[in-house]
């Protein structure tokens, strides 16, 4: 970005800002409110409202010199130009002088909000944007106050437009500003959204089938100036002013969007404190002013009535409901007797507090804490993580990104947006995938590799890079040697390392992999640089911080040899239910949780938990960044937050642990965990002033995402910061084992059926199905047409599936959903056959 | 006692008699007048027309309701009496002309000042301030009342709500408004 500065003068007031600010962000900065409707600070600006107009002057020249006409008083001679100007689209000048509140000015503003008006309905009483509308507000302070026009002469046009599943669209309320075409184009990359017809009967359309299917559509109703986008999960559901606003974090994925829950007592639910919706919250280094759908639409889980709301023991071989104490008391007997034989498993799903407390317990007691999340590389993360302070709004020419093993678009979207938009940015993009996904469209290399060789490619980039040896024999061919060049010339490299058709064993290599590369490039330990691993769950990087470790693909003789299991927010069963055999028999059991799952149905002691929306906590996102979030609602039932109901189960176990308050449990993790050192909850609530300015008086500008006053979190700095010599010893893949039939790879989709996604109805029509995709060659051979049923022979079971045959899919490979009903853990060998 | 004294006891008691019958003569006129009470509750006085007595929530002729969920007289109401909760009508359960209705309506007579805001804020003149002022609850629940409660009975010719209406007939929440010139 050039730093040229340039002096204006706006209302009198001397403005100075870089060269190539538009003259109404310019206004902006210096504190001057110029009303818009099409003009965003996100996105291009187009001038297609008029609502900015201003009067703009500039210094008089000679026209045989260029000399600037001076006045009397020594003062350049300003020449205003004839017409009213869009001060969206006019970038400043040297000596320009812009008026604001000239009567000119003032009087042409309001000619277009009385045009505006000529069609608008009176819906402000329904519309859900009553309240915090851009129209109604600039109406109010800009307005005329009355109507020349004819109301019985208002075009009348559809109200409830499906525009999609998720987005209704108001054709009447629309003031065609196309910021959600825009949005759709330039941010979100997915150009679904377009205006059809012309003049007063242009509308918005969405070509996308099925219609206005993006991930990140929940966003233009934020940025709507007016009620024409609403979502299908807050229509009607509150006005603006009736709701609390709680800060929270998605966890969803390891992104950490940033949310602000809004929340109001229903009669629907019994007088219940429900969430009406969830609303982006800024955080402009982790996502700026958006959310994805996922994020903004899947919460019903957290306040779901089929949660456990008691404490359940087996008596008789049946569950039954029962109090904390006698609870408590029968987990602790059960604990007791196992000794040091108890296994603990843990997913990333809970907070630092929660996982904290789970391996303090479970060291103290001798037994050991297993992190059921299957990937490697969190310690290389604590080491060459991303550096603190990185943005990766900030990445752009000069920089690199490789993403590796990842379907970043399924896996984590606001990383795909943002890795699109340092793309779009000039940043050299290298994706590294065994199949197509969406971000080859934005790379500047693609490199294409068979399953199973994630981590070869690795070592052939690492090779072409340091030139090594010992590493001669992975060396690499032509693509990849470009790619690595582009690596290596960058200044800046973040790498995005993902788990996709990898074995555990596999991503342990790879990720080694990954860190050797920044290591060998010397992008590590400094901001915009680093390894950022993409992991399955919210809070996985904290898991792996707070001690946890995987299981190293060895969950199943972990259980066998227990005397006792606590499992803690997982559902190992359900995720592969060959492991209920080792499971069931004497082993006790307990299971601390939201829901009934497969696994709690075997439990000896179910534990009801609170979700992240009834308590207080934090969680680590990918790019190490602790965040806060805060109780919402009243908790459901007896539940109880996972960090307590630890505390209480230790009591009863003789151990003294943490029970004040959540904050209390992070000052000790912050005494034990040196990366922590610096944190508490008041540090993690510090907040400063963003740009753009979002949340306010004028929502016009930014939209109507919350600004942040509740903190933006602390990232926590990788060991190669203190540490620059830093040497990664990566490993060799495990060996390629040919078997026979078809390699069966789980592929994460972002709208799974897991069980944080099904209670939320509205996403059922956008629910992915279990389908096995397959290579064209491939159906062939099997006798496949499009659609047909297949059986899937895996594990000894049998699956019955419709499959689905597409170009960019690997030969001898199938790909299935995770969380889509047929569990499968990690890639394997399956034989599939027509359906007889 | 001086004779001094007895006279001046004698000057009271004849001053007091003559209180007494002053008092008794306002009696007994007073038989003769028409009386300003009422025989309440056999009996009961006719209130002004712009007297606010207790909520109800109109009708249109149809029987559609005029409610239509909007939640402006909770936002205008200083006493925090009313809470509302909308949902969507569709052609086949219409409740409501336009899109949306108040599938949840109480008034907590409790709080209520009845100061008739929340008359002024409604765009569709739904909630109107009666002359029902009967108001006695003997639990702070009976005081809360609910839309089955405040809603007035549909009109005759009209049908009951929802109802199920031809496509696109109702699809203004607001009444059009004359033109204002
Ligand atoms: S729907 Fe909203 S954002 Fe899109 S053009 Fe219309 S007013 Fe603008
Ligand atoms: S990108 Fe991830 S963290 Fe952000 S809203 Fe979506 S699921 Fe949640
Ligand atoms: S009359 Fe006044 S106090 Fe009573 S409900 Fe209406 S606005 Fe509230
Ligand atoms: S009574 Fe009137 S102001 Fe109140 S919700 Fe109904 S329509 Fe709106
Ligand atoms: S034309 Fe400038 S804001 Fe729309």
């Amino acid at each position: 970005m050039s730093e040229e500065l340039v002096r204006l003068k706006i209302d009198d007031i001397d403005v100075r800002v870089p060269k190539g600010t538009k003259v109404v962000d310019a206004a902006k900065q210096a504190g001057i409110d110029i009303p818009v409707f099409c003009h965003h600070p996100k996105i291009e600006s187009v001038g297609m409202c008029r609502m900015c107009l201003v009067e703009i002057g500039t210094p008089k020249r000679d026209r045989s010199t260029g000399e600037k006409l001076l006045d009397e008083g020594g003062q350049p001679q300003i020449e205003f130009w004839p017409k009213l100007e869009t001060s969206c689209t006019t970038p400043v000048s040297e000596g320009m002088v812009v008026k604001v509140s000239s009567e000119k000015a003032i009087e042409g503003r309001k000619q277009i909000l009385e045009f505006l008006l000529t069609s608008h309905p009176l819906d402000c009483p329904i519309c859900d944007k009553g309240g915090e509308c851009s129209l109604q507000d600039l109406v109010m302070e800009h307005g005329s106050g009355e109507s020349r026009f004819l109301l019985e002469d208002k075009k009348h046009q559809d109200k409830h437009v499906q525009l999609g599943d998720l987005i209704v669209l108001d054709r009447e309320r629309c003031i065609q500003c196309a910021r959600c075409i825009r949005f759709q184009k330039e941010v979100a990359g997915d150009p679904v959204l377009a205006f059809a017809e012309r003049g007063r009967n242009i509308e918005i359309v969405t070509f996308s089938d099925p219609g206005f299917n993006s991930y990140f559509s929940g966003n233009t109703t934020d940025i709507c100036p007016v009620g024409a986008l609403t979502t299908v999960d807050f229509r009607f559901g509150a006005r603006s002013w009736e709701m609390d606003a709680t800060a929270s974090i998605c966890t969803h994925c390891p992104v950490g969007c940033n949310l602000m829950l809004n929340t109001r007592r229903e009669a629907r639910a019994n007088g219940r404190q429900v969430i009406k919706r969830v609303m982006p919250r800024q955080n402009e280094q982790v996502n700026e002013i958006w959310i994805c759908d996922k994020g903004r639409f899947a919460h019903h889980f957290a306040t779901s009535e089929e949660r456990l709301t008691k404490p359940l023991v087996r008596i008789d071989g049946k569950l039954i409901e029962t109090s904390w104490k006698k609870a408590l008391e029968h987990a602790a007997e059960g604990l007791k007797a196992a000794g040091e034989g108890v296994v603990g498993l843990a997913s990333g799903r809970v907070s630092n507090e929660d996982l904290f407390n789970f391996h303090t317990l479970l060291k103290s007691v001798g037994g050991r804490a297993i992190l059921s999340d299957s990937q490697a590389g969190g310690e290389l993360v604590q080491q060459v993580g991303v550096g603190k302070g990185t943005d990766l709004g900030a990445l752009g020419a000069g920089d690199a990104i490789l993403v590796i093993a990842s379907d970043l678009h399924e896996e984590a979207p606001i990383w795909w947006q943002r890795v699109m938009g340092a793309a779009k940015r000039g940043a050299t993009l290298v994706v590294a995938n065994a199949r197509k996904t969406r971000l080859d469209d934005y790379a500047g290399h693609v490199v294409r590799y068979r399953y199973q060789e994630a981590a070869r490619t690795g070592l052939g980039l690492l090779q072409a890079i340091t030139g090594a040896k010992d590493l001669s024999k992975f060396a690499s061919d032509e693509p990849l040697k470009s790619a690595a060049k582009a690596l290596t010339e960058a200044e800046n490299l973040v790498i995005f390392c993902g788990v996709e058709g990898l074995t555990y064993a596999e991503s342990k290599s790879l990720s080694d992999v990954c860190a050797a590369i920044l290591v060998e490039t010397k992008n590590v330990g400094r901001a915009q640089n680093g390894l950022i691993a993409v992991w399955p769950k919210n809070n996985t990087q904290g898991a792996w911080d707070m001690g946890l470790r995987p299981a190293e693909g060895d969950l199943e003789k972990a259980f066998a040899d227990a005397k006792a299991v606590y499992i803690m927010a997982v559902d190992p069963v359900g995720d592969d239910p060959s492991l209920a055999e080792s499971l069931e028999g004497d082993r006790f059991l307990v299971v601390q949780e939201l829901f009934m799952t497969p696994t709690a149905e075997l439990a000896d002691v179910v534990l009801p938990a609170q979700s992240f929306v009834e308590r207080e906590g934090t969680f680590t996102s990918g790019e190490r960044r602790v965040q806060r979030f805060y109780p919402a609602v009243k908790a459901l039932g007896e539940t109880k937050a996972d960090w307590r109901i630890i505390t209480s189960l230790a009591a009863s176990l003789g151990i003294e642990l943490e029970d004040s308050s959540a904050a209390a449990v992070f000052l000790q993790i912050a005494e034990e965990t040196e990366a922590y050192a610096e944190i508490n909850y008041q540090s993690l609530a510090e907040f400063e002033e963003q740009w753009p300015p979002v949340g306010e008086e004028d929502l016009y500008y930014g939209g109507t995402t919350f600004k942040n006053r509740q903190g933006l979190g602390v990232q926590v700095a990788p060991a190669a910061e203190q540490d620059q010599s830093l040497k990664i010893q990566w490993s060799a893949p495990p060996e390629f084992k040919g078997k026979k039939g078809y390699l069966l790879v789980p592929v994460v989709e972002l709208y799974n059926r897991g069980a944080t996604v099904m209670p939320s109805e509205n996403l059922h029509p956008r629910l992915a199905s279990p389908v096995l995709w397959m290579s064209l060659k491939d159906a062939k051979s099997i006798g496949v047409i499009q659609g047909a049923q297949v059986e899937l022979l895996l594990d000894g079971r049998t699956e019955e599936l419709q499959a689905i045959a597409e170009e960019g899919i690997p030969e001898g490979v199938v790909l299935l959903g995770r969380g889509l009903g047929v569990p499968i853990a990690e890639p394997q060998y399956v034989e599939v056959r027509l359906k007889a | 006692m001086s004779l001094m004294g007895i006279l001046r006891g004698l000057w009271a008691a004849l001053l007091s008699m003559f209180e007494l019958l002053r008092g008794l003569w306002t009696t007994f006129r007073s038989m003769f007048e028409t009386p300003v009470t009422y025989q309440y509750p056999e009996v009961k006085r006719p209130v002004r027309e712009r007297f606010k007595g207790r909520h109800v929530l109109k009708r249109y002729d149809n029987g559609l309701e005029r409610c239509i969920g909007c939640a402006l007289c909770a936002a205008a109401c200083p006493a925090d009496a009313i809470f509302v909760e909308a949902a969507e009508n569709t052609d086949e359960e219409r409740y409501s002309p336009g899109e949306r209705y108040a599938s949840t309506y109480q008034i907590n007579l409790m709080r209520c000042i009845f100061c008739g805001y929340c008359e002024d804020a409604c765009p569709t003149e739904a909630i109107v301030l009666e002359h029902q002022y009967e108001l006695s609850f003997t639990s702070r629940r009976d005081a809360i009342y609910t839309k089955e409660l405040l809603i007035v009975p549909v009109p005759e010719g009209g049908k009951p709500t929802p109802q199920n209406v031809p496509v696109g007939m109702f699809n203004r929440a607001i009444p059009e408004m004359k033109d204002p010139a």
